[in-house]
């Protein structure tokens, strides 16, 4: 082949696997605004979610500032607590704001892992119960771009939502974000979607040979990584507790979303709140989630490749209901 | 009434087929005790995390929000497991033409796909607690004398969880592929509104009231009045009603959302089959 038709064939590749990505990301763009009810669903309702572990915390906060005004400040007397009741209260109070500001980042983040499980790592399994896999199969794009455009799409439509719930817990629970590195921000928060969703194209490929298994895989993959990435709480926080807390913080790493979030809470809350008790700091963390993000991505090429094969050599590819 | 019975034993049957037979006994196992340990873990650690920062544990309150999120598994699985019914069989499946033809009530079919996931859920329910007792140090004191109230509220409880849930499966016989946001999203109504985790007296007097109006809150408090009485002083809201009182407005609540959820069901189905929407299919 002369280098020639190598270029052109070459263009011609790149040019087909963006329109086939531009073509599966439409449907989700697009979706995102069709049916307005998803704007309940979506963002409305995940506020009560976050409400409820907000209210938690306020609660915790009255209780703690209630024993201090009875005189007990924490595990001490407040006559031998340094700067007495009011600092204590005080503290108390901080400490608050800045669990409440934590969790409605992390509830916001949430809906982009929700959109991970349920839209990317399932949405092959799901292609295939609708009878759209074997259409997908036989088209003649890279499975990879099928798959970055749903990512595409999904990000689009997941932030709009996730903005949404954002801006809705902002001003519903006052919170007070202060970025004094919006570059450094932005480039984490992408660079965390990029891993989330190069591990939702990994999980796609898996879910394709499972059947129904992928369902409960899904289902089964949400409250374990609530808790160990630290979508309601710090992880950094865990790192006091003696025995298992770093074991649990640093096993909750695996998911790029405990990176992420703890990066985003550094740079939107003080680098001194939760006593400053953090992962790593932010540049530590933006290189640990590029190396994730680099290594999920080829993962799922090759995972997506290879169980592509076997599920043809086993039949699996398109049987429905399995 | 033979009709209906035998329409909610298949029901049943198929939902725990459909439910449970995905993979080994063993797996389902695992898989329906991990699932709700690991929410509670959510609450432990968040209430770890803030014993640290403000040293100052507070195991009443532990036991409170405790209780609270194991009995809220109920709440989740048996809303889930009704209004998904109509999305599985329309857009999954695809059999909600066949099984809405038949001469069965699709009503009490929707009751009875329901059961399994209750059953299963009563199940997490024991495990979550046997481990809070076990590992937590959570205080249970419940005596034999409060056996005929934990019942009966269960009983209620149960009863208006699947009145609220026949509701949102009217609505789903409307709406597109929502299932999941809607399973995510409206068990946090009564997440925030019923005293499942924190005391009703936190919320705004607005928000008080609409806990009050929602049979589930008095669900929670007998509930916590018979497992751990102890608790009954972190929230004041209720305390001047007595067990009686309570279990009284939660049987008549319940009976009300029982007729409600018979009137949104038939609304739902009329205007579905009037645009045509019973066996629609959507594909995002």
């Amino acid at each position: 082949m002369s280098t020639a038709v190598r270029r052109a064939s070459f263009r011609h590749r790149i040019a087909l696997n963006l329109r086939a990505m531009k073509g599966r990301a439409y449907p989700r763009v697009v979706g995102a605004n069709r049916e307005l009810s998803w704007l309940v669903t979506e963002t409305l309702l995940p506020l009560l979610g976050i409400a409820a572990y907000v209210f938690i915390y306020q609660a915790m906060g009255q209780l703690a500032t209630a024993a201090a005004l009875a005189g007990q400040c924490g595990d001490v007397p407040c006559a031998e607590y340094i700067g007495g009741a009011d600092a204590y209260i005080a503290a108390a109070q901080a400490n608050t704001a800045d669990l409440v500001a934590a969790v409605v980042l992390g509830g916001t983040m949430v809906a982009f892992w929700l959109n991970v499980l349920w839209s990317m790592a399932s949405q092959l399994y799901w292609e295939k119960e609708i009878g759209n896999l074997q259409l997908y199969m036989m088209a003649p794009m890279s499975r990879m771009a099928l798959l970055g455009g749903m990512a595409i799409g999904g990000m689009f439509m997941t932030s709009v939502r996730a903005i949404a719930t954002l801006v809705l817990g902002v001003i519903v629970f006052g919170v007070v974000f202060q970025v004094a590195q919006p570059l450094m921000l932005l480039a984490v928060f992408f660079v965390t979607l990029i891993a989330l969703y190069g591990m939702g194209m990994l999980f796609a490929s898996l879910y394709l040979l499972w059947g129904r298994e992928a369902w409960n895989l899904s289902a089964l993959l949400e409250e374990p990584i609530f808790f160990s990435s630290g979508f309601y709480f710090p992880l950094g926080s865990l790192l006091r507790v003696p025995g298992w807390g770093p074991v649990v913080a640093f096993a909750g790493m695996l998911v790029p979303a405990a990176l992420g979030l703890d990066a985003l809470r550094q740079l939107t809350l003080s680098e001194t709140a939760f006593g400053g008790q953090w992962l790593f700091n932010v540049q530590v963390e933006l290189g640990l989630l590029l190396v994730l993000a680099a290594v999920l991505l080829v993962f799922a090429r090759f995972a997506l490749a290879y169980l592509e094969m076997l599920s043809k050599r086993e039949g699996k590819l398109t049987s429905r209901h399995q | 009434m033979n009709a209906h019975w035998r329409t909610f034993k298949v029901a049943s049957w198929l939902g725990w087929e459909m439910d449970s037979n995905w993979t080994e006994p063993w797996l389902f196992v695992v898989y329906s005790i991990v699932k709700p340990v690991a929410g509670a873990f959510i609450l432990v650690f968040m209430y770890v995390v803030i014993v640290a920062i403000n040293q100052f544990p507070d195991p009443d309150y532990f036991a409170y929000l405790y209780v609270g999120n194991s009995f809220f598994v109920f709440v989740a699985a048996t809303l889930f497991g009704t209004f998904q019914v109509i999305q599985a069989d329309r857009e999954w499946y695809q059999t909600i033409r066949y099984v809405y033809i038949s001469p069965i009530s699709y009503y009490v079919y929707i009751l009875g796909r329901a059961i399994s996931k209750v059953l299963v859920a009563a199940f997490a329910v024991i495990i979550t607690l046997v481990f809070g007792v076990a590992f937590l140090n959570l205080q249970i004191e419940f005596s034999l004398t409060a056996l005929p109230t934990f019942i009966a509220s269960l009983v209620l409880g149960l009863g208006s969880l699947l009145a609220i849930g026949i509701c949102l499966a009217s609505v789903s016989f409307l709406t597109a592929r929502h299932t999941h946001g809607l399973a995510e999203g409206l068990p946090g109504v009564f997440y925030v509104f019923c005293g499942v985790l924190f005391p009703l007296a936190i919320l705004p007097p607005w928000g008080q009231a609409l806990g009050l109006s929602i049979p589930l809150t008095y669900w929670f408090e007998i509930t916590r009045r018979t497992l751990t009485p102890y608790t009954s002083d972190i929230d004041p809201t209720l305390a001047g009603y007595s067990d009686t009182t309570i279990l009284l407005i939660l049987f008549l609540s319940t009976l009300a959302f029982i007729g409600l959820s018979i009137a949104v069901y038939r609304a739902g189905e009329y205007f579905a089959r009037k645009a045509g929407k019973i066996d629609m299919t959507t594909s995002y």
